[in-house]
């Protein structure tokens, strides 16, 4: 048995202990903070900095003394970036819109609708989850080159649309709804369309949103595709307008101006991550993968 | 060892911020718990029981008051160097390791010339494993272990270090009813065994009253009564703790004292001869009630319950605070079952009067 | 019953006329195109089978350039990505004040534009005519000499590649983490604490089984994610990698699909399958890993 003189120390040993740990992961968090954030705030920075500021700073200033909005005034009428914002909403909206009914009523028909052949078809849509986009992007390529949809919204939209894993994610949150929900509306005489739009889709909204999070984040930021199937500026979305403004647009040295295009496509995601920061974050960690 | 509870007192700050303030998780908490004792805390769910149990091993840190462990002040000690054995509710087996892992796990922590050889960790593995009868399951893993297993399995754990004191929080609560049973009666055994000051806690009251050397009921954080449970039982200091103990539960009846004497109604079923006139709660246990032809109180019959040993009368009252007043006879004694009127005499000593309004025990 | 098979193909229909044209169709063909020898995208007309695209794409030095960027860049990035994810997602896990901000800070680069803030990093790891850069700045506030890390020396320009991607993939890592840390139950830290377990010990023996899932999902998706790297590297180096040599797998497939050298499906079709042959041989590997060591 310890003396009360020992067991005083032991006391202070692990009050000190205690401090110093949280010292130390305060210190980590806030290193690696300023690490996520720096980016954000020298693209700010710089995007309100005039371009000759800018060029005389040989070695660059944390701050400016004379913030000019000029930049983002170039950004849009230098380069069409308001036509790639709004052929992105465009893009967004509609893919993901469609997106939604395809999945939904497949999951429905994977988890409710009992049909010959059912097993065997989800089975093939597991194995289809494994097959990488690089893999049918290529024939995808030459399908839309064929059928002269290239520089079409069409032609961005149709092999965006579907994705075997939300479909797969949204069938195993259907089928964890009692059955006895469906047999209750089957002896009311709901038809399925009524029952999947009333009972269905309400009670596994969490999964639909994550669904939808998760897409208009994919869609928003798509690059590849875009990429390939565009070289009409007119249907460039904000990634290939980024890339077209670093490349050709706005002088290779206009950084500024590049800065204040790169705000201009970024803030739209910020502030919806900003205003639904939980659902989305509680989204993603529901639905696993990116892209 | 002995330990002892001094003032103990934790507060939280209230968790509907618009309210604010803070909750007394518990409250003032007075007890000297004798070594060797087997000890049940006891009362609803939310009455700070198992906050108790928990400023008790140290995870957390009252707002005020001492912790004495024998000679000495622990309040301030972290869990660790508190020389506690911890039963929890879910048992927090680690799935990964077997149960001879299980068990050593809290002796390969010790350190410096504390550090034992693995084969006197084994030993010792063993022999708490034989003290629960789980050895011949050491190389298991916890899921392929039924419920009771498990929970031996948890309290060899808890013991193998050979603790000052043990503590099992709602030991029992994840068990079927039969297990429930037998397992109470294995803590008994192990407890008497090894002779540690053993606190554990319950919400089922003829759980803690069946083992116990001593129970604590507790109410909204504050200890309502303490005492050998058969003391508790008979003689409650309010009416809650006489509501709270026993099954079937006690009768309650809206009465008076008048003139030195209790009645329900008109019916004048006892004496309270130091006691003012005052409106009062009446409580009387179901084996308290007497059938007797001649008996002051009066109920309606309403049903005969045959269990075996003993006969359940119910019937009813309008006096009575329950629904129906359940009575226990012997079932040697034959009950006319075709009457629609029952009566019965009381036994004077399981008349209990509290205050209506405090609901303090007026002692007779 | 013939009636209840029919609706359930219609409500099957949309999703399968779409990933029959979109996925299953082109899975098929990119077969085909593998082995079309001397495919001319043009008259559409090819003059044999074989293995030659194969050999071409095998033999090629930018393929063979892409393959080292790609697997140096797996190398680096999956454990080191993992490590820091599991170090802040522990670190956010003990705190109790300022949490949030704290994880809603650390997940911002997941919804931000891969090109976009690229874009931002080039510019501050860039050194130009005119100017040193930002990080130039700081290595030689602290003694160093300035390096061009976007034209530069090929490790500045891995770092920076390596950096970024840690930079992007991290959020989604802490973020599987620190859910997967806070679904362990309290009662086993009580448990150990009681016994005097040290920090060390709590975490090698009961934390890190416990989350051991998730770790290995984040490093089966990590190591995938990888070797698919493409949009992070354009945006810092822009879409001519070859030139760059800093091409990737991915980047070799657009590249011979389409641009300035593109045109040939076939060769695109063989690196394509090349890249999805490693993808499954690792992911095998690592779930034969993973059966070892995790316990569920």
């Amino acid at each position: 048995m310890e003396s009360q003189n020992e067991l005083t120390i032991i006391e202070q040993k692990a009050r000190r202990r205690k401090i110093t740990q949280n010292t130390v992961i305060y210190a980590l968090l806030t290193i690696w903070g300023l690490c996520v954030l720096f980016p954000f705030y020298w693209m700010v920075l710089s995007s309100v900095k005039s371009y000759s500021e800018y060029s005389s700073e040989y070695v660059p200033k944390f701050y400016t003394a004379a913030p000019t909005m000029q930049n983002y005034i170039d950004a849009f009428t230098a380069v069409n970036l308001g036509r790639y914002l709004l052929n992105t909403l465009l893009f967004t909206l509609i893919t993901t819109g469609v997106m939604l009914v395809v999945t939904i009523l497949a999951a429905y028909a994977f988890a409710r609708i009992e049909f010959a052949g059912r097993e065997l078809v989800f089975l093939i849509f597991l194995a289809l989850m494994m097959i990488p986009n690089e893999l049918v992007i290529i024939t995808n390529f030459v399908t839309i080159t064929n059928l002269d949809m290239r520089n079409t919204f069409a032609g961005l939209i149709l092999p965006s649309i579907t994705s075997v894993f939300y479909i797969y994610l949204l069938r195993e949150n259907f089928a964890q709804v009692p059955s006895e929900l469906y047999y209750a509306a089957k002896v009311d005489g709901t038809s399925d369309i009524k029952y999947l739009v009333k009972v269905m889709v309400p009670i596994c909204k969490p999964t639909i949103i994550t669904i939808t999070i998760l897409k208009v984040i994919e869609c928003w930021n798509s690059y590849v595709w875009p990429r390939l199937i565009t070289d009409d500026s007119n249907y460039f979305l904000v990634s290939n307008g980024i890339q077209e403004i670093r490349e050709n647009g706005l002088g290779r040295e206009n950084i500024p101006a590049m800065m204040a295009a790169v705000v201009v496509v970024s803030l739209p995601l910020i502030i919806l991550f900003l205003i639904f920061h939980k659902k989305i974050m509680e989204g993603v960690s529901r639905g696993g993968t990116k892209g | 060892m002995k330990v002892v509870l001094q003032n103990l007192t934790k507060k939280y700050p209230n968790r509907n911020k618009k309210i604010g303030g803070e909750v007394t998780a518990v409250g003032d908490f007075n007890f000297e718990i004798p070594d060797g004792q087997l000890i049940g805390l006891l009362g609803p769910s939310g009455c700070g029981k198992s906050t108790t149990l928990n400023l008790i091993s140290g995870l957390i840190k009252p707002t005020s008051g001492k912790i004495w462990f024998g000679e000495t002040d622990v309040t301030n000690l972290p869990p660790e160097n508190r020389g506690i054995g911890l039963v929890f509710q879910n048992y927090a087996l680690y799935p990964h390791l077997t149960v001879r892992q299980n068990i050593t796990f809290p002796l390969e922590n010790l350190k410096g010339d504390k550090k034992l050889s693995r084969e006197v960790m084994n030993d010792k593995a063993l022999e708490a494993a034989k003290l629960v009868q789980i050895d011949h399951l050491m190389d298991r893993k916890p899921s392929e272990l039924s419920g009771g297993q498990q929970q031996r399995v948890a309290i060899a754990r808890a013991l193998v270090k050979v603790p000052r004191v043990l503590l099992l929080d709602e030991p029992l609560s994840n068990l079927d009813a039969r297990l429930r049973l037998q397992t109470r009666e294995e803590i008994r055994r192990i407890q008497q065994e090894t002779g540690v000051t053993t606190i554990f806690v319950t919400h089922d009251q003829e759980e803690a009253m069946s083992i116990s050397d001593m129970i604590v009921v507790m109410k909204d954080g504050y200890v309502q009564q303490i005492g050998k449970p058969q003391d508790v039982y008979d003689d409650p200091v309010n009416l809650f703790v006489a509501k709270f103990l026993g099954t079937p539960p006690i009768n309650v009846f809206e009465g008076k004292v008048k003139g030195g004497k209790v009645y329900v109604g008109n019916d004048a079923i006892g004496d309270a001869a130091n006691v003012s006139d005052q409106d009062v709660w009446i409580g009387i246990r179901p084996e308290g009630f007497i059938l007797d032809e001649n008996g002051p109180l009066h109920c309606n019959m309403e049903r005969v319950e045959v269990m075996g040993r003993d006969v359940s009368i119910v019937s009813t009252n309008p006096c009575s605070a329950n629904v129906t007043v359940r009575s226990i006879i012997s079932s040697d004694i034959k009950v006319d079952r075709t009457k629609t009127d029952v009566r019965f005499s009381v036994k004077p000593h399981k008349i209990c009067i509290f205050n209506k309004d405090t609901e303090e025990r007026i002692h007779i | 019953m013939e009636n209840k098979s029919m609706k359930g193909w219609l409500y099957l229909l949309p999703a399968l006329i779409f990933l029959g044209v979109f996925m299953v169709y082109p899975l098929i063909d990119v077969f085909i195109y593998s082995v079309e020898e001397g495919y001319n995208s043009a008259s559409q007309s090819f003059y044999g089978y074989g293995a030659y695209n194969f050999s071409y794409v095998l033999h090629d030095t930018y393929f063979l350039q892409a393959i080292r960027n790609t697997f140096l860049l797996v190398v680096i990035t999956v454990p080191i990505s993992t490590g820091i994810a599991l170090l802040l997602a522990l670190a956010i896990t003990s705190i109790e004040k300022f949490k949030d901000i704290y994880q809603t800070v650390f997940f911002l680069p997941y919804v931000t534009n891969t090109l976009a803030i690229g874009l931002v990093f080039m510019i501050l790891f860039k050194k130009t005519a005119y100017s040193e850069g930002m990080v130039n700045m700081l290595i030689m506030a602290v003694g160093g000499s300035s390096i061009d890390f976007i034209d530069g020396p090929y490790w500045a320009k891995m770092f920076v590649l390596c950096f970024y991607t840690i930079w992007v993939v991290l959020p989604f890592k802490i973020l599987i983490l620190t859910s997967s840390l806070a679904s362990v139950n309290q009662d086993y830290y009580n448990a150990a604490r009681v016994d005097g377990t040290s920090k060390w010990r709590i975490f090698y023996k009961i934390t890190l089984p416990m989350i051991s899932p998730s770790i290995f999902y984040l490093i089966i998706t990590g190591f995938i994610g990888a070797f698919k790297a493409y949009s992070d590297v354009v945006a810092l180096f822009g879409t001519n990698l070859n030139s760059a040599g800093m091409n990737t797998i991915v980047g070799y497939v657009y590249d011979m699909l389409y641009g300035d050298s593109g045109g040939y499906p076939s060769y695109a079709a063989a690196a394509a399958l090349i890249l999805f042959a490693i993808v499954l041989t690792i992911t095998c590997i690592n779930m034969l890993v993973r059966r070892k060591y995790v316990y569920i």
